[in-house]
């Protein structure tokens, strides 16, 4: 970047600040990152600028960047929750792409720094991550790196199984109706009678980890909204070419544009909050923002006019094509609070670590309308017996029907 | 802690390489999966051509992160048109177990991806796989005087040399021995004595071996990683402690340095030649075809890899056989009768004209329907057990879809009863990998 441009561009983020303040947006300190798409890329395979290392992160971070290289797609910013806010920029961005990106990052630094989904995470995780991955590199030295690596694989297989609400101080989690356990990664960790210390360690730390990301799972939609409502606002209010406003038209529409066939988190969440904003005024927005995640939000704001609007519907598979089944709001409301619930992950919980009074683990999928991938549960069950290290059983719905798969070590049955 | 509101910084980050090491990890595993895959691939349609650079995918279902998910293939999810959608519209077309239209979710848990794992790879990557275990079986070192390989052995010790290649364990045996012989050490005076012999020995070698001083020869002494008996830290002194009592070597003088040196050598390689001898008539289905092709595809492209020089003879056959140029063996067809004895006349033919038995080992590989004219059978067997005599191993491939098809060729070739005959029937197109290993692989190699 020549410095002229690095000039401007330091006088654009000033102007951006102030206008953000003045809209009363409150977000932590910016730090911004020029870097390389290497860098870029990694960071966002990671999620982190320094994460334990796994080969699923190589994958994704291949994938990326592949993407990327043939102009298929391309990431221009990386924000990270954290204090000071880091965010990552594309060092090939234009200057007004970097405009654009600072408002947006604004938009989401407000949102982590307000939304109460975000209140009990770890705003120092940039360094725990990094003391994450030196701790795990120290195990591969003593362990063998493979040995790490199958131990890592069977933690990340459960590693969604976390209960975001002990991230609260609530050390026992959500006193489930049915008695179960729903920190499933903790509870192995901690009862597993199989397990060394180090072991333990790593599926405490994925843990964390994973509790640190799930109010970004669980906001997707309204965080992509906010950002992508406040950009478009703090843009406008800059002094801009005419080069420039189309440019930045250009730009706006392919990261809002409603891609044909699936939902856009950007565009849905930004045409929720403009509608409401157009109701209840720009302070309604605000508590929004604060109090509400993607299930509540849409349960509560997205009506009948808007999916109109917007033309949404739900699709199904049959046969050999997607069909359109219906259009009505109600419905639409369900399919995608069902996919936005849990992370969209299946609800598990521990209901016995001692079953047959063997010591063997069972597990229970509370069924909310989607039965369980029986190909992944024949994959996974097999890396939670890794985990435990006696019989492990799954009970579940399959057709209608309660089902308990098990798996002793050698077989699934089932 | 910095309270400012915002800071643009540009640090450096050519040391960022996580994504990249991980990334490798990633391929390994790649690679692993696909070795188990290997079968598939091999009679994957789209990698019968002959481009070593073209990249195919492979789809690993393996390598996708297991994890408890839903099954979302026939349940509603939500979407979103350009306007106007009407309830049974149709919005796409549903691939089979890839991920189409609506289902091209990225984000996790939002909607199924893809349940596998696309690996790209090139052909000569995957022939790498496959050619891991494969080998000319029964070859035996026959001369012929053009088939050599150049190969380099240290088989040889000098006094001069490279100091790269200094000989450790024999340098340190001439230190010992000289200084045994000399009778005893004594620690100056052995020093001294070998200024003075280093000096000689360095004139001699200029260039080669460090021509200068004590501190040169000190540092040698350390470039072999001496540790033996005591000596004072710093490595520049190899002046032993006499009082201590213990046996101790004294310096190494440039006299008894010793340097490995290495000879080109040129040794006979056994030679070969294969033919490849199929089936191209009329009742050669496009399956039947697709299959012998594959084969005679890996097996040309895996001789060709793993030896220098091992000639290739195409032959094909229908009521008549005929040599023919390796682009028309692969992409010609025939129409007509079969005659099998045809093919294996015109192999005694060749080989009897150009391959004398005692310069080569010869292979020969048939592809057929197994259809043949019945009247010839007799004949085809007499011709091929011949051949037995001429050549290291026959190998005879059935392309047999249906299990109801003509048998009586197979059964009369397997009445010959040699080691060097092997018969395999492919019934699917995995089978041409299995028959890759019968025909190539281990067993038949020990055997």
């Amino acid at each position: 970047m020549i410095d002229q441009e690095a000039e401007q561009l330091e006088q654009a983020a000033g102007r951006l600040t102030e206008l953000a303040l003045e809209h009363g947006l409150d977000f932590f300190p910016m730090r911004y990152q020029v870097c390389p798409a290497e860098v870029l890329y990694s960071i966002g395979a990671y999620g982190m600028p320094t994460r334990f290392a796994h080969w699923s992160f190589g994958k994704a971070y291949q994938r990326m960047k592949t993407e990327y290289d043939h102009g298929l797609s391309k990431i221009y910013e990386l924000v990270i929750n954290s204090d000071p806010c880091y965010a990552f920029l594309l060092d090939s961005n234009t200057l007004l792409q970097n405009k654009l990106i600072v408002a947006h990052v604004l938009g989401h630094s407000d949102f982590f720094k307000n939304n109460a989904m975000f209140a009990g995470t770890d705003r120092q995780m940039v360094e725990r991550m990094a003391v994450f991955a030196d701790r795990i590199e120290r195990f591969s030295h003593e362990y063998g790196s493979d040995e790490v690596e199958n131990f890592l694989d069977a933690g990340i297989a459960i590693q969604e199984h976390v209960d975001p609400f002990v991230r609260f101080g609530r050390s026992e989690g959500f006193r489930e109706a049915d008695g179960g356990v729903k920190d499933v990664i903790g509870y192995i960790a901690g009862h597993s009678r199989y397990l060394e210390e180090w072991q333990r360690e790593i599926l405490y730390m994925l843990r964390a980890e994973m509790l640190y990301f799930w109010p970004q799972m669980e906001t997707k939609i309204m965080n992509e909204g906010w950002a992508s409502y406040w950009h478009l606002k703090l843009v406008r209010e800059l002094d801009l070419s005419d080069s420039e406003i189309v440019e930045f038209a250009k730009m706006n529409a392919g990261v809002i544009q409603p891609s044909p066939g699936r939902i856009n988190p950007y565009y849905l969440g930004l045409m929720m909050l403009r509608h409401i904003e157009k109701k209840e005024g720009l302070k309604a927005l605000f508590e929004i923002r604060e109090t509400e995640s993607d299930v509540s939000f849409i349960r509560n704001y997205l009506t009948k006019e808007l999916a109109e609007e917007m033309d949404l519907f739900v699709f199904k598979q049959e046969e050999k094509v997607y069909k359109v089944t219906a259009k009505d709001v109600a419905e639409i409301k369900d399919n995608l609070i069902r996919s936005r619930t849990n992370g969209g992950f299946p609800y598990l919980t521990v209901k016995d670590d001692d079953l047959h009074g063997r010591g063997e683990l069972l597990l229970n999928n509370r069924y909310e309308g989607l039965e369980l991938d029986r190909k992944y549960v024949e994959r996974t069950l097999p890396l939670v017996h890794r985990l435990w290290g006696r019989s492990v059983h799954l009970r579940t719905i399959v057709d209608g029907r309660e089902k308990t798969y098990m798996y002793d070590g050698k077989q699934l049955a089932g | 802690m910095d309270k400012r509101l915002f800071v643009i910084a540009r640090d450096d980050w050519s040391l960022h390489r996580k994504g990249e090491i991980d990334q490798e990890r990633h391929k390994r595993k790649v690679k692993e999966a696909i070795r188990e895959n290997l079968a598939d691939l091999v009679s994957e349609e789209s990698i019968i051509m002959p481009q070593g650079d073209k990249v195919i995918k492979v789809p690993i279902r393996s390598l996708d992160e297991p994890k408890f998910r839903y099954n979302t293939q026939d349940k509603p999810q939500v979407g979103q048109g350009q306007g106007g959608t009407q309830v049974g519209d149709i919005i796409g077309k549903a691939g089979d177990g890839e991920a189409a239209g609506p289902g091209k979710g990225r984000e996790a848990g939002d909607q199924p991806g893809a349940d596998y794992y696309e690996a790209e790879l090139t052909i000569d990557e995957l022939a790498e796989l496959v050619f891991e275990d494969l080998k000319l079986p029964k070859l035996k070192p026959k001369a012929a005087p053009d088939l050599t390989v150049e190969d380099v052995r240290f088989e040889d010790v000098r006094k001069q040399g490279m100091i790269s290649n200094v000989d450790k364990k024999r340098t340190l045996f001439e230190a010992i021995k000289r200084q045994a012989l000399s009778g005893g050490l004594s620690g100056a005076a052995a020093w001294s004595e070998s200024e003075s012999d280093y000096g000689d020995a360095g004139g001699g070698t200029a260039g080669e071996v460090p021509s200068s001083g004590t501190s040169d020869l000190a540092g040698t002494a350390a470039q072999l990683g001496l540790t033996l008996g005591l000596h004072s830290a710093g490595g520049t002194s190899y002046i032993p402690d006499s009082g201590a009592g213990v046996p101790v070597l004294g310096p190494i003088i440039g006299d008894d340095l010793r340097f490995k040196t290495w000879e080109d050598i040129r040794k006979p390689q056994s030679s070969a030649v294969v033919l490849a001898m199929m089936d191209t008539s009329g009742s050669m289905g496009s399956f039947e075809k697709y299959v012998a092709r594959s084969f005679f595809f890996w097996m040309v492209r895996f001789l060709r890899t793993k030896y220098e020089n091992v000639q290739i003879r195409f032959l094909s056959h229908c009521t008549e056989a005929k040599e023919v140029d390796e682009d028309s063996f692969f992409r010609k067809g025939e129409s007509g009768g079969t005659k099998c004895s045809s093919v294996y006349e015109l192999a005694h033919a060749i080989l009897d004209a150009d391959y004398p038995p005692g310069q080569y080992n010869a292979y020969a590989f048939h592809f057929s329907d197994g259809d043949n004219l019945d009247s010839d059978n007799p004949a085809t067997m007499k011709l091929a057990g011949d051949l037995l005599e001429k050549v290291n191993m026959l190998g005879y491939g059935e392309i047999r879809q249906h299990i109801y098809g003509s048998k009586r060729l197979w059964e009369s070739l397997a009445g010959l009863n040699s080691p060097a005959f092997v018969q395999a029937i492919l019934k699917e197109k995995e089978d041409v990998f299995k028959t890759l290993k019968a025909f190539f692989g281990d067993e038949v190699a020990a055997s």
